[in-house]
């Protein structure tokens, strides 16, 4: 009887999506957030060298997945020593009046076919907006990899203004990427 | 020596197409090289990627029109130079125009590569991307400005002995080698 009841139990956890592991130590080194202007139809890659990272994430259960973003917007490579330097000022990030951008997500829902997304508040520059991030979750080895990104309207920020208001110049639209690689464990803030 | 009476060919004309590529290629070079000289020492601003982009534009289209302009040539000679003129000038023109062609085709490649190693695409009109031929790389960037400034001064050089001589053939010469070039100038209907 016991041991029936034994081998109904592993039935059981063979027929479960693969063991349930949560993903929460992320890989700093390994991370990295991108992004992809458009100036006067070209497009202009950059990042931010400096960002943290708090990621608790198991495929099992992807609705209790939990994410919380910070980043130092003056670790910004804007594509150019110039563009670095502009983007700190008034007009851009504003950086020494709003030194970082923080995200953290509400929700998280399965879409299908290893592909998740995760909402929540993003507040930059003074301005906190709602944004939705698709993103595929693949384990490699040990660790797992987030993979998404978002499209960020910048001036829903203030971001880009006065002269540089004019969308034809630099476009309205930011595409924002992550790709954040997490190891199992439990949720350690990283830097 | 006996040579055939050049039977007018020293006042023939170019090619309707030949003139046209060739002053449309001067009027590209006449926008985008004092904008590039202009636009490199302002501050970054969105009037700044605008010059930028237009300047890049011009080239690659100078580029362009220069293959068109060899293509163009390769089935149209030149009419030949007037028979006055002495050896070593037809060697210099001949040697001058072969220099400005390959200026108008190496100058945007110096660019298109300079903008590459500076971490920018060429996006030409902002529609058609050009490859990236090398990747970012700061010192390259670097170089390749160099390169592309001392070429831009050697054209401008160049440009200035071809626009002289022009001049010079036209006024003191008295010859049809400006009129050929612009056919209203023609002093005689030929």
């Amino acid at each position: 009887m016991r041991a029936r009841f034994m081998l109904s139990l592993a039935l059981l956890g063979a027929a479960l999506p693969a063991a349930a592991v949560e993903y929460g130590k992320v890989l700093p080194d390994k991370s990295q957030l991108t992004f992809t202007s458009r100036q006067m139809g070209v497009p202009v890659n950059g990042r931010f060298a400096r960002f943290t990272t708090q990621v608790s994430f198991d495929p099992a259960r992807p609705e209790a997945g939990k994410a919380v973003l910070e980043v130092d917007l003056a670790s910004i490579d804007a594509g150019s020593t110039e563009a670095d330097e502009e983007v700190a000022g008034k007009n851009w990030f504003q950086t020494k009046a709003f030194p970082t951008a923080r995200f953290v997500s509400a929700s998280v829902k399965a879409l299908g076919g290893g592909r998740y997304e995760v909402r929540g508040p993003l507040t930059l520059k003074g301005h906190t907006q709602e944004v939705a991030a698709p993103f595929t979750f693949k384990t490699d080895g040990a660790t797992g990899v987030l993979d998404g990104g978002f499209t960020l309207k910048r001036l829903d920020f203030g971001i880009g203004q006065g002269a540089w208001g004019d969308t034809d110049t630099v476009a309205n639209e930011i595409q924002v990427n992550f790709h954040v690689v997490v190891a199992p464990g439990p949720t350690t803030p990283t830097k | 020596m006996i040579r055939e009476p050049a039977l007018n060919s020293s006042s023939s004309s170019y090619t309707c197409v030949a003139i046209a590529l060739h002053w449309l290629v001067a009027l590209l070079i006449f926008f985008a090289w004092p904008m590039g000289v202009y636009m490199h020492d302002l501050p970054l601003s969105p009037q700044k990627l605008q010059y930028y982009a237009w300047h890049k534009w011009a080239g690659v289209t100078v580029f362009l029109l220069a293959l068109l302009r060899l293509a163009w040539r390769a089935g149209h000679p030149a009419p030949a130079l007037p028979e006055a003129m002495p050896r070593w000038q037809r060697q210099a023109a001949t040697g001058l125009h072969h220099l400005l062609y390959l200026l108008i085709l190496v100058i945007p490649l110096s660019g298109w590569l300079m903008s590459s190693a500076k971490g920018f695409q060429t996006v030409w009109f902002g529609v058609v991307p050009l490859p990236d031929l090398v990747g970012k790389d700061k010192e390259l960037g670097h170089l390749l400005e160099e390169v592309h400034e001392a070429l831009n001064f050697t054209l401008l050089g160049i440009v200035a002995i071809h626009v002289a001589a022009a001049i010079k053939h036209h006024l003191v010469d008295r010859d049809d080698i400006l009129a050929r070039m612009l056919p209203f100038l023609r002093r005689t209907p030929s």
